[in-house]
């Protein structure tokens, strides 16, 4: 097996693109294996274990790993730990020596850690030419610990035919290879193919199981040097073949910022000085209010009635919520605040009513006007405006609404371009009257607290 | 240093460092010819070069950031000590939707409730009624890679998109054998491909997000851009609408570290948040609207108020390694819930900073995850090919 050079054993300490998404996993996952074999700063011990006729050289136990994560990563619950060492395994950094299956066992399996030579933080993207090398490698030695397990029987078949016509040359390499591993002592033999073979396991992963070498398209460009010429495991020259990886899309690196950029920048910066924040203490107060408000609300936290429809398969839940009578605790909610009567359709009917008997239902049917408008396709939108302007501030408008002298010139401006924001301005402003005015009203008037306290209405048949 | 800008000015571009800003002798040798009074009021301006600006401008932000620090006057876990703690949770898989032939990218609910959308790696949107685990509507996109697809407002249509650099709508039929393909409407066009769409609060609007750097805001009917955002320095991945009936704002995060949140009628950014180590992949307005958390390749979640401009809680744990893909707030805001790349759903107690559940159950990444509009479920999409409903 051919060696790289030390450049690629080590961890690539010049390479630009470091913060890479799927680099950044992989340096935790190397800083936990490096820690996990130093036997002296609290590592497990890893050792030679006899077995029937021959010493396994160069193990750890899996549960001495599942250990030592719980101990050193502050995991309380195995299963988690468990979880993490399988994935560990997954991406190629511990594998059992006797399994092709990657992953984690919490008892007496044996495992090896992965040569640093095959992390994949190298980069690896190894061709179908080297595991053809690979598979035919393993079939010319007589080792019962290297046969071919069916799936591999079947791929190596497959890649005889697709490369039928350079099969000599890929035989010959093999040959190569199995000269150069004979060299090697016999202790280190056997954890040399047991580390190629867990590449492989990553790289050709057993029928079913996970893929980790798959990658998020949307972080792909951001590779390494996605045009590359890919170096071989077995260092095969490139006879040019080989293609840019498909995934690989036009790379558009992080834009370098401009003159106009930064001068943006630093108005942008002005702005954010001049802001007048709140302190954390008060914006902690405001979120822990808000959300012991809800927590009667939320499914996850209190249980529903009727229970929620996804644990009992039922419902009621649902139907009850759609009917015309809202619950108390709903009607509850309306009080919180005018937006979330507002958010509440039967809320919002209820208030509409109100206000309608009080001869001031203008207000409100402005603002839904209003939001109707911000709702509609681009070229309606003009004509919808005029409509609300002759309907609610035009003089003599029939539902004529109450707004400052300020506000009514600004809307009044607008209006000779009118756009979806036309009325942002005089909607905020018919916004706080409600809320400081008719709001504080609805919720102490008989129609409100009636529903509130669930009195029931005297029948008329009486 | 000074010295060799000088020379680079003079070579490149025979300007004049006006002498109000460096009156230094070894400059006035290479001076060519006498500055007029309308050169220098002019130079003054022009001649700020892109080095005096990057300064200013990280003057202004260590400026900002010590102000800001005088407002960090405790942590929100402190104040939330006096908060009960919360119970133990039965937290499990209801219902497993199967039918994608690869990688689930995204999904949204409708808000009926129980019916969702979602997307896959092999180009195919898929319309579930989730409780009943029928599938309903079924439509192949041109491209592979669907990353994004939501579901209007009306519960009429569906907009998806992905390596295709647009957004297309596509009203739903009642008629079950219609071939929805034939009604689609493309409405978005980006120049890199379409990581996120929402519907606003009408079938008419919809937001996007690209892997060209910028956010637009898109009239449906006639597929105009009604406002573009630009301010992200590399790919948007993930945009939320402020839950507010009045808003109109949203937050969006990118491959640059950055959380920013805009004002969509101007289409200025008005706010940006960057304490993340690395990409975006997730952002969610907390139930108020008064804060946001968002998600990361840099295996944190973190919470970010509004009103205090600051970062005001972070939840990450040491055997947390793996990048967070999406995240939710439960109804009541108390619960986020975080999609990871280790194919688990971590449940963070928002006030207090702590994990009060990890949940086990897809067999890959974890890469789409969404609160239902009742707070009353989850829904997740992994690369396992399968949907799950937690409750």
């Amino acid at each position: 097996m051919a060696e790289g050079s030390k450049d690629q054993a080590s961890t690539g300490t010049t390479d630009p693109e470091e913060d890479s998404p799927n680099m950044i996993v992989y340096r935790k996952i190397e800083d936990i294996v490096t820690r996990i074999q130093d036997e002296k700063a609290g590592g497990v011990a890893i050792r030679t274990v006899k077995s029937f006729l021959s010493k396994i050289p160069s193990v750890v136990s899996g549960a001495d790993i599942v250990q030592w994560l719980m101990k050193n990563l502050s995991i309380e619950d195995p299963a988690e730990a468990i979880h993490l060492g399988s994935l560990v395994a997954a991406h190629g950094y511990i594998f059992p020596i006797s399994d092709h299956v990657l992953t984690l066992k919490d008892d007496g399996t044996l495992y090896r850690f992965q040569s640093p030579y095959f992390w994949p933080s190298n980069c690896w993207e190894p061709e179908n030419t080297d595991y053809a090398i690979y598979l035919c490698k393993r079939t010319m030695q007589n080792k019962a610990r290297l046969e071919l397990a069916d799936y591999e029987a079947e791929n190596l078949a497959r890649l005889q035919r697709a490369f039928a016509r350079k099969w000599e040359f890929i035989f010959m390499q093999a040959e190569a290879q199995v000269k150069i591993d004979r060299k090697k002592d016999k202790a280190e033999r056997k954890i040399l193919d047991s580390q190629e073979r867990a590449f492989w396991d990553v790289h050709r992963p057993v029928p079913g199981c996970v893929n980790t070498t798959e990658m998020d398209i949307r972080k792909c460009r951001r590779e390494r040097n996605p045009h590359r010429v890919k170096k071989s495991v077995y260092g095969v020259p490139d006879d040019g073949q080989s293609q840019p990886s498909p995934i690989h899309i036009s790379s558009q690196p992080t834009r370098k910022p401009t003159k106009e950029d930064v001068q943006k920048e630093i108005t942008f910066l002005n702005t954010q000085l001049d802001r007048h924040c709140m302190k954390v203490s008060k914006v902690a107060d405001s979120l822990m209010t808000y959300t012991e408000q809800f927590m009667e609300y939320d499914p996850f936290v209190s249980a529903t009635e009727p229970p929620n429809p996804w644990v009992s398969d039922d419902t009621s839940f649902w139907d009850l919520e759609a009917s015309r009578d809202p619950s108390q605790q709903r009607v509850k909610k309306w009080g919180f605040s005018l937006e979330e009567a507002l958010k509440d359709p039967t809320g919002r009917d209820q208030f509409l009513k109100f206000l309608e008997s009080e001869f001031s239902s203008e207000n409100l049917r402005f603002w839904l006007a209003v939001q109707d408008l911000k709702r509609r396709p681009l070229q309606d939108v003009p004509s919808r405006a005029q409509e609300i302007w002759q309907e609610f501030l035009a003089e003599g408008a029939p539902s004529s609404i109450n707004l400052d002298s300020h506000s009514y010139e600004r809307t009044s401006q607008n209006l000779k371009d009118p756009g979806r924001y036309s009325y942002e301005d005089a909607q905020e402003h018919i916004f706080k009257l409600m809320k400081s005015d008719s709001y504080a009203r609805f919720l102490r008037s008989n129609i409100y607290q009636d529903l509130l306290l669930a009195r029931k209405k005297v029948s008329r048949t009486h | 240093k000074t010295s060799f800008n000088c020379i680079f000015n003079v070579s490149f571009s025979l300007r004049f460092k006006p002498f109000r800003r460096r009156p230094l002798p070894a400059q006035r040798k290479y001076m060519r010819s006498p500055l007029t009074p309308e050169m220098a009021t002019q130079e003054v301006q022009l001649n700020e070069t892109l080095a005096h600006l990057k300064t200013e401008s990280e003057t202004l932000k260590s400026k900002l950031e010590e102000e800001r620090a005088k407002l960090h006057d405790v942590e929100l876990h402190q104040v939330a000590e006096k908060v009960e703690g919360l119970g133990q949770f039965v937290m499990k898989t209801r219902r497993t939707l199967k039918g994608h032939g690869n990688k689930v990218l995204c999904m949204d609910w409708c808000k009926d409730k129980r019916r969702i959308v979602s997307s896959s790696q092999d180009g195919k949107v898929i319309v579930w009624d989730a409780f009943t685990t029928n599938k309903e509507h079924a439509v192949t996109m041109p491209c592979t890679w669907v990353m994004a697809c939501a579901y209007a407002p009306s519960g009429c249509a569906v907009a998806c998109g992905g390596l295709d650099n647009k957004c297309s709508v596509y009203p739903l039929s009642l008629d079950k054998n219609e071939n929805l393909a034939a009604k689609k409407k493309s409405v978005a066009m980006h120049t890199n491909y379409l990581s996120a769409c929402s519907f606003t609060n009408s079938d008419m609007q919809i937001l996007t997000s690209s892997g060209d750097g910028t956010c637009a805001l898109w009239d449906v009917e006639s597929g105009q851009l009604l406002q573009s955002f630009h301010g992200h320095a590399a790919d948007v991945l993930c945009l939320d609408l402020a839950p507010s009936e009045t808003g109109n704002t949203f937050v969006s995060g990118g491959c640059d570290k950055k959380a920013n949140v805009w004002d969509m009628r101007s289409g200025q950014c008005i706010q940006s948040f960057e304490t993340h180590e690395s990409d975006i992949n997730s952002v969610r307005y907390y139930p108020s609207g008064d804060a946001f958390a968002s998600g990361s390749d840099d295996a944190t979640c973190r919470l970010y108020d509004l009103r205090a401009d600051r970062e005001v809680a972070i939840y990450s744990k040491e055997s947390i390694i793996f990048g967070v893909s999406s995240v939710d707030f439960s109804l009541s805001g108390r619960l986020l819930f975080g999609g990871y790349n280790d194919y688990t759903i971590n449940v963070w107690d928002v006030l207090k900073g702590t994990r009060v559940s990890i949940l086990f159950g897809h067999e890959n990444r974890v890469s789409t995850l969404r609160v239902s509009p009742d707070g009353t479920a989850f829904c997740t999409g992994s690369w396992d090919h399968t949907l799950r409903i937690w409750a």
